[in-house]
């Protein structure tokens, strides 16, 4: 599916939703309440067949934060961007898709770990490359440390 | 009359008890700790550990600009460092659009393509040795020794290059590259023999690797298991093909797949995915083309505002770069998505119900680097 039917499509099933083009991907921000759901009907429905998630990161935009999915369809070989976008810095808290893609369970760890968004029905939501008792999370762009030397 | 003393006599066998494998342990091959829980010596799960060489390459590379990055970049998977070099390359001049020369694909693919034999080489020999047989191991290494020599002549170092730079290449190649490279596949396509000889065909390494560890092709794509281990499953996630870079989109190779999922598959891809390699460089060595070695580039690199996505093959699966840039000569995020990090989180899935013994064979044959899984 090219990226036209591909954005006319994902239109059908949230209409009204944001979304930005480059030459690589087609990008949809997605209101995090309505993520899993649409999760699900991206793997599940036949002409999409979103089975491969290559790519979870977070992001600190500092007005808000941010977790991005990268996904491929084995299958049709076409791909997507999804960004869910979090207000509230203080709690950021988006719903797991470990579910769905089980590689997301590491990778969300690793982004609660660095960035501190929890995601929500997790099975096993703690740090996962820093010591438990670390305080903070060194990828948020406020963040300081004078003990552990980070800065360059 | 003597009393009789009932002692309450726990049934061992019943009792489920945890074991930490590592974070000093040969069968991890770097610092991993893998907590196993355990009835009798069957595996019932397991749970990684990792971070203990984190160092915040992301955060790191937020204060870097993208020539600096490159260096970086070796320090993840050192035993793949030209192929992530060239991730960051290859991202850096899509996104300004720069066309590099003919001379630095060739160069670059021939290159990627001896680093992963060499790769593959270290696999073999260690996984050899995980399973007893120590030879494996003075084979593998005398003959990725041959490459690193030619690395070494060329590019100065043998371990962490740093030999791309985006646009092109630090410096050309030594007059007795392409020379020392004919010299070296004329040999291993010998040596690889010998390799099958001494254990492909031996039957207690088949024993041991056939059946076990079985990952289907539906949990090798839902946990993003790619390279040779998710090629073994039968997932068909070689970048080389899909997405082709360099000059892998104009040269003959296959994309080796296997369709049984356990061990022995793992390991028969990467014995094929060696000759592939090898067939790669022969169908280049002799026809790089004369030119410059890098493009001109500007002093200061800056990437336009936006967001950028690099995906290469590197030796053990699909390494891909994101970059958010806000038009600084540094990118204000930067993601790594390692091949290993993915692979290890299906290490639970597939060792359940095996042996602990197995573990060992299973480990080594989704052939994990640490620092790319920690970062």
């Amino acid at each position: 599916m090219d990226n036209t039917t591909l954005k006319e499509k994902i239109q059908g099933l949230l209409p009204g939703a944001e979304f930005q083009e480059n030459k690589q991907f087609i990008t949809f921000i997605i209101p995090a309440d309505q993520m899993h759901d649409l999760a699900l009907k991206l793997k599940n429905e036949p002409d999409l067949a979103f089975d491969f998630l290559f790519c979870l990161s977070g992001v600190d935009m500092v007005k808000y934060m941010e977790v991005v999915y990268h996904l491929e369809s084995t299958l049709h070989r076409h791909q997507l961007v999804l960004k869910v976008r979090m207000y509230d810095r203080e709690h950021p808290a988006a719903d797991t898709v470990c579910d769905i893609w089980k590689t997301a369970d590491f990778h969300e760890r690793e982004v609660f770990d660095l960035l501190g968004i929890t995601f929500n029905h997790h099975p096993d939501m703690r740090r996962i490359f820093l010591d438990d008792n670390w305080k903070g999370h060194p990828l948020r762009k406020d963040y300081v440390d004078e003990v552990n030397i980070v800065e360059l | 009359m003597k009393e009789v003393i009932n002692l309450p006599v726990k049934n061992i066998e019943e009792e489920e008890y945890h074991i930490n494998m590592g974070p000093q342990h040969p069968s991890t091959h770097g610092v991993l700790r893998l907590v196993v829980s355990l009835q009798g010596e069957i595996v019932q799960n397991l749970k990684p550990h990792c971070g203990y060489i984190h160092r915040g390459i992301e955060k790191m590379c937020e204060k870097d600009t993208y020539p600096q990055i490159v260096h970086l970049t070796d320090r993840m998977d050192y035993l793949s460092a030209h192929i992530n070099n060239h991730a960051v390359c290859l991202l850096v001049e899509n996104a300004l659009e720069i066309d590099v020369p003919e001379r630095v694909k060739y160069i670059r693919t021939i290159v990627d393509e001896l680093n992963r034999i060499a790769s593959h080489e270290l696999w073999w020999c260690s996984f050899g040795m995980d399973l007893g047989g120590l030879t494996c191991f003075f084979y593998g290494l005398r003959d990725r020794e041959k490459i690193l020599d030619i690395f070494e002549e060329s590019f100065g170092s043998r371990l962490l290059h740093s030999y791309y730079t985006p646009g092109g290449l630090m410096q050309d190649i030594h007059p007795n590259f392409q020379k020392r490279v004919k010299e070296f596949i004329k040999y291993f396509r010998k040596k690889i023999k010998d390799y099958d000889d001494l254990l492909t065909g031996n039957i207690i390494m088949q024993e041991r690797t056939k059946g076990v560890g079985i990952l289907t092709v539906e949990d090798a794509v839902a946990y993003g298991v790619t390279g040779p281990s998710g090629r073994g499953s039968g997932f068909s996630c070689d970048v080389r093909k899909h997405h082709p870079y360099a000059m892998y989109d104009k040269v003959i190779f296959n994309e080796i797949l296997m369709h049984e999922g356990d061990t022995f598959a793992r390991y028969m891809v990467r014995m094929y995915e060696m000759r592939e390699s090898m067939k790669i460089i022969e169908q280049l060595i002799d026809n790089i083309p004369a030119g410059d070695f890098s493009a001109k580039m500007k002093a200061v690199i800056k990437l336009p505002a936006g967001e950028y996505y690099q995906r290469v093959e590197a030796a053990r699966g699909e390494l891909g770069v994101y970059v958010i840039s806000d038009g600084n000569k540094t990118p204000y995020r930067m993601k790594f998505r390692s091949p290993n990090f993915s692979n290890l989180s299906a290490l639970d899935h597939i060792s359940r119900g095996g042996k602990i013994a197995d573990l060992v064979a299973i480990g080594g044959s989704l052939d994990y680097v640490i620092p790319d899984i920690d970062r």
